[in-house]
């Protein structure tokens, strides 16, 4: 089959390399084997290869995957398949993308948990199926891949926009009753660059690969910041 | 600030929700047949019941309009800071002021 | 990329309300010349003034559905099958065109 490869930094191409086609072909197969046969020049990341560690997500035909968890037999429409970088950040090289504003974002929407008790206190007792806890554990599971970020659309309309897995870790402090900075966390995603500007056009959580929904978790910070704002506290 | 835009806009959503649900369906019973400017008038002159209802939807839209457009200026147009909101500002007046002049002709 | 359901409702509801808010000036304006309505209601029966009407109040259609489902989502307890709000969103903005088509 013919794969695309981007090739180069933000100018740059696609290359066309002709690759065998196996059953039960990954994508993160084809990059593999075009670096090891031939273009050992190629940049790209992975880790795991079985889904668990989100380094090898990419943009495959236009849609954010894990490459690894992507059948080639899924996604070839015609013999072929494009492969770039994710989207919304900025390009190392070839398939590799600068990571860091992903994360800054993070730290600018207070996404660290602040105990509210310190080792001398005696254990929190968290119900696990009291309501917070079950809004806190559908969103727990982010490992920070880039797929959503990649994904959503005001993140290439607006660059001060936090993003959905910023935003969704933020929630899940919000709803963790361990965590003692509530108000730290809702004050940092009020406001254009935060929660108020999802438009829930939910591509976030149709390309998220572990099911989370970040567009829930941003519907929720938008309820707190008002219930906050009738308070009085921000 | 952006939090009350967003609570505004959102308020005004709801307001606008049961105006337009109103509004549709009159406009689609009173154009069945045709429509003259006699039957308009003839339900709104000296009505104060429309007045009203026309008043509020007039000023819920003022503020709906120009908040959404906000986001669509900075996400679209890439339109940032004090000369955006000058500008919307100055159309939510417009409209306002234009609204309640058609919902005024169409009371007096 | 392939986009989803619900980009497209929140795609359909944004331009809806571009049309909408460079419609409505024109509406506020014509309305305030209630002394001469007939002759401008004349006017609006050419067959082009009647489509763009009947476009203009399926952009009004199409708005509220969308909005509704943005409400819905920002303020009602949250539910797996969210996509069945682009869907209904859909559904209420094609009955009111058509029944206005009807009317017309």
């Amino acid at each position: 089959m013919k794969v695309s490869v981007w090739k180069g930094g933000a100018e740059g191409s696609f290359q066309e390399f002709d690759v065998p086609r196996h059953p039960s072909q990954t994508v993160l197969d084809v990059v593999t084997y075009i670096q090891r046969t031939l273009d050992p020049t190629l940049a790209y990341r992975f880790a795991c290869r079985v889904g668990m560690c989100g380094s090898c997500a990419m943009t495959v035909n236009g849609v954010p995957r894990w490459t690894c968890r992507t059948h080639v037999d899924k996604v070839a429409r015609n013999d072929k398949v494009e492969i770039g970088p994710l989207r919304n950040l900025p390009i190392i090289r070839d398939l590799v993308t600068d990571m860091r504003e992903f994360f800054d974002k993070w730290a600018r929407a207070n996404g660290q948990f602040k105990s509210n008790r310190t080792r001398h206190d005696d254990f929190e007792a968290v119900r696990p199926n009291s309501a917070d806890r079950v809004q806190a554990d559908a969103g727990i599971e982010c490992i920070g891949c880039g797929v959503c970020y990649s994904a959503c659309d005001v993140v290439s309309w607006n660059p001060d926009y936090l993003g959905p897995a910023a935003l969704n870790r933020a929630w899940t402090l919000v709803k963790d009753e361990r965590d003692g900075a509530r108000l730290e966390h809702v004050r940092a995603v009020a406001g254009d660059a935060g929660c108020h500007s999802c438009h829930t056009h939910m591509s976030c959580t149709e390309r998220c690969p572990k099911h989370l929904s970040p567009t829930a978790s941003i519907a929720g910070l938008k309820r707190e910041v008002l219930k906050s704002f009738i308070r009085g506290e921000l | 600030m952006e939090t009350l835009l967003w609570i505004a806009q959102r308020a005004s959503a709801a307001v606008l929700a049961v105006c337009v649900a109103v509004h549709l369906a009159t406009i689609i019973y009173a154009v069945q047949g045709g429509l003259t400017a006699a039957e308009i008038l003839g339900r709104t002159r000296g009505n104060h019941a429309w007045f009203a209802f026309y008043s509020v939807f007039v000023i819920a839209v003022s503020v709906h309009a120009p908040i959404g457009l906000r986001a669509i200026f900075l996400e679209w147009l890439r339109w940032r800071g004090a000369s955006r909101d000058v500008v919307l500002a100055l159309f939510a007046a417009a409209l306002a002021w234009m609204g309640m002049r058609a919902v005024l002709a169409v009371f007096r | 990329m392939s986009k989803g359901s619900s980009y497209w409702v929140a795609i359909v509801h944004r331009v809806s309300g571009i049309a909408l808010a460079l419609f409505l000036p024109l509406h506020f304006w014509a309305l305030s010349t209630a002394l001469e309505l007939d002759a401008f209601l004349a006017w609006t029966r050419q067959p082009a003034v009647l489509v763009a009407e009947w476009g203009i109040v399926v952009a009004l259609a199409a708005h509220f559905a969308g909005g509704l489902r943005v409400l819905a989502l920002e303020f009602l307890p949250w539910h797996e099958r969210q996509k069945t709000l682009a869907a209904a969103a859909a559904a209420v903005t094609v009955a009111v065109g058509l029944a206005l088509a009807l009317a017309l």
